[in-house]
């Protein structure tokens, strides 16, 4: 209904309302806005402070006491609190970039299918089910792929680790010249995380591709460019800044998710590259999720510290690509 | 056109603050009205201890996840019986439990662990000042070593084999450690992957016990969190069943009911080998001494006996306790405790476990002798 109104401009708006409801008006919206922004604000800040004051006790002890109280921190493995903390920076980064490295081409390629080469109802249908993909629970995702993709992958891992074991990357269990027999890898996790960011990176990057000036893309193939070439010439330049964009927002989600993570890998701590070694990996949310059932104070303290290491990687990340897409909005076609 | 949408916008609205305004009176009404009624039946109770069968109120427990099935069944047992009694169970894990009922927060706690000499000590405090907690053991579940190699459902092993495939010392099935206790089993060339849990846990801790007692090859020390950095390792008991299922050459550890159709390892006991039962599983108990620093002959805090060599005993089992005070300070509490408590240790409680969760009903004599020592338990007022 308002809709069509608002195609009919000059009538309604033509209505002058009373200056002094039109004042009510503006205060009160103005007002609900401010509220709204601050909220969120003081919603970063509670959740700062709430991380920072129950990691306290963790982050200072010196005693010794955290060790004593903690079953799974043991300084005399090498597994003291900031270790543990070094190592699952290492595997939820390990993770993300991987998860990164396979989601971003495809997510392009998706995106640039949709806005450019698909038929219109093709585009539409492929569109609706890319979003969909994004509305499916992480958990689900999670016995998907423990159940359903390990066993799928585990052969091609065994490929992988008997023609390419020489690859540091894929290097076989020196124990028992294998890679994992089970699959419960960082690779599996890095792919079925991929699989969860593809929907946001596909459709934030397809809404840039889509906003692409028309006559840019005219210029371009009325100078003889292929499609290929318009696409390299026109539509990169413009969506540049917001492929990056998307790309972090899917970073975002990858460096937090927790459960797929949680049920496809075997946890491990260790600074190796090898990813289709079982029991060597684990990321910050996935161990939180997997030590809080049973851990007592000193282990919650523990484990927010490790929250805390989580949200300033996030923050780290999040500022790197407000500072890129700032910087690349001045030379990108939008200007 | 817009003025009549506004209208009817603050129409609905004047509407539904007033409806709003008229709901929450009458939803709090019957509430009220529900607690009183619980209280004045409680303290019905306290007033009337001879009439111990027409038990109410509420009875709040928490602890240990490993008995959250078998709790299950009890609690719809129990108030099947009991129909004004309503008994809760939050499974927060053993530690959490005994520390919500030291902290007075439960009126019992499950336990997969005993408690040590602090606990016992706040347990004074908790209860009565003087005669402290008890432990009843309420649920032994056999662990069993679960492993899939195609076509071989049983394989004989002794606590040192076991032992040294978890620490990675024997990584093949066809290694004669394992093929010379088991003569007749055609063992294939194929790695072992061992699959532990990655979770701190109950299961965990008692496997890791039998192993360090029972073997001279295991160089850790009990923990419910796994030792090594070896093999892979899942979430919880289902996790592990999983991972052995989908994947040849594997071998884990999981709670007997969860063993399903997949090989599970005799244990070496004595001369013989064992494998999992309920009867085996509870004669272990039974076999086993109390453990140092047990609160009275009330206290029946098992130290399981992991070497031991009786007859049909398999060692390999997780037992979870109900802690409890042996004096309340209010009758009517003390009545739904044991109450609950006798049920559980009934034939019939363990049973409606046994068949519920898997687990091994408790011997005869030990379900008698637990009844008794509920009897004693007292109350100030």
């Amino acid at each position: 209904m308002t809709t069509t109104e608002e195609h009919k401009p000059f009538e309604a708006s033509a209505v002058p309302l009373t200056a002094h409801k039109e004042s009510v008006a503006n205060k009160l919206f103005g007002g609900v806005s401010l509220v709204s922004a601050s909220l969120i604000l003081v919603t970063l800040a509670a959740v700062a402070t709430f991380l920072l004051v129950e990691a306290w006790p963790a982050l200072t002890d010196t005693s010794g006491e955290l060790a004593a109280k903690v079953d799974w921190i043991r300084p005399e493995m090498g597994q003291s609190l900031i270790q543990i903390v070094g190592y699952l920076v290492f595997g939820t980064v390990l993770i993300s970039a991987i998860a990164l490295l396979i989601a971003t081409p495809l997510s392009i390629g998706i995106a640039l299918f949709i806005s450019h080469y698909a038929p219109r109802k093709l585009a539409a249908g492929l569109g609706y089910v890319i979003d969909l993909l994004a509305a499916i629970p992480s958990v689900v995702y999670g016995l998907w792929g423990a159940i359903v993709v390990l066993p799928v992958l585990q052969p091609f891992y065994n490929w992988l680790g008997d023609n390419l074991g020489w690859i540091p990357l894929f290097a076989p269990d020196p124990l028992t010249g294998t890679v994992s027999n089970t699959g419960r890898v960082a690779l599996s996790a890095g792919i079925v995380l991929a699989i969860m960011i593809i929907p946001i990176i596909t459709a934030v990057t397809r809404e840039v591709f889509l906003q692409t000036p028309v006559l840019h893309e005219e210029a371009a193939l009325a100078m003889g460019a292929t499609r290929w070439e318009m696409v390299r010439m026109a539509v990169f330049p413009f969506g540049r800044s917001g492929m990056i964009g998307a790309t972090m927002l899917g970073l975002g989600r990858a460096l937090g998710e927790t459960m797929a993570v949680y049920m496809i890998l075997s946890p491990g701590l260790s600074y190796s590259f090898a990813i289709l070694q079982g029991g060597l990996h684990n990321t910050i949310a996935a161990n939180i999720a997997l030590k809080f059932p049973e851990a007592n104070s000193e282990g919650v303290s523990a484990l927010i510290a490790m929250g805390l290491a989580l949200f300033v990687i996030t923050l780290l990340v999040n500022m790197l690509a407000r500072w890129i897409v700032s910087r690349r909005s001045e030379f990108s076609g939008a200007n | 056109m817009k003025i009549a949408t506004r209208t009817g916008v603050i129409a609905t609205a004047t509407v539904l603050t007033f409806a709003l305004a008229a709901c929450s009176p009458s939803n709090e009404e019957p509430t009220a009205a529900t607690d009183a009624a619980t209280t004045t039946a409680a303290t019905d109770a306290a007033t009337e201890p001879a009439e111990a069968m027409t038990l109410s109120g509420s009875l709040n427990g928490a602890g240990a996840s490993s008995q959250e099935s078998a709790m299950e069944a009890w609690r719809a047992g129990f108030q099947t019986i009991n129909p004004d009694v309503t008994v809760n169970y939050d499974p927060v894990g053993s530690g959490g439990g005994r520390t919500q009922f030291l902290d007075g927060g439960t009126l019992f706690a499950g336990s997969d662990s005993l408690m040590d000499s602090d606990e016992y000590a706040s347990a004074v405090t908790r209860c009565d000042a003087e005669s402290g907690a008890i432990h009843l053991p309420m649920y032994i579940s056999p662990i069993a070593v679960i492993f899939n190699v195609d076509g071989v459902t049983s394989l004989n092993m002794d606590a040192d084999t076991i032992a040294q495939i978890f620490d990675g010392k024997i990584t093949n099935w066809n290694d004669p450690a394992i093929v010379d206790q088991n003569d007749g089993v055609e063992l294939p060339d194929l790695a072992i992957t061992t699959v532990h849990r990655a979770d701190e846990s109950g299961t965990s801790s008692n496997f890791t016990d039998y192993l360090e007692k029972a073997s001279s090859s295991w160089p850790y020390e009990a923990s419910g969190e796994w030792p090594n950095a070896l093999g892979e390792s899942g979430p919880g008991t289902s996790a592990v069943v999983q991972i052995v299922t989908d994947t040849q050459g594997t071998i884990g550890y999981a709670d007997a009911s969860r063993a399903g159709s997949l090989g599970t390892v005799a244990l070496k006991v004595g001369e013989e080998y064992v494998p999992f039962s309920a009867e085996a599983a509870a004669a272990v108990v039974d076999a086993s001494p109390l453990a140092e620093g047990a609160n009275g002959e009330n206290d029946l805090a098992y130290e399981l006996d992991r070497t031991t060599t009786a007859s049909g005993a398999y060692p390999l089992v997780l037992v979870s306790y109900h802690i409890l005070c042996q004096q309340y300070d209010d009758a009517a509490d003390r009545d739904l405790v044991t109450g609950f408590l006798k049920y559980v240790a009934s034939p019939e409680g363990q049973q409606t476990a046994a068949s519920a969760a898997g687990s091994s009903p408790i011997s005869a004599d030990l379900s008698s002798e637990i009844t008794s020592i509920l009897d004693t338990i007292a109350a100030t007022k």
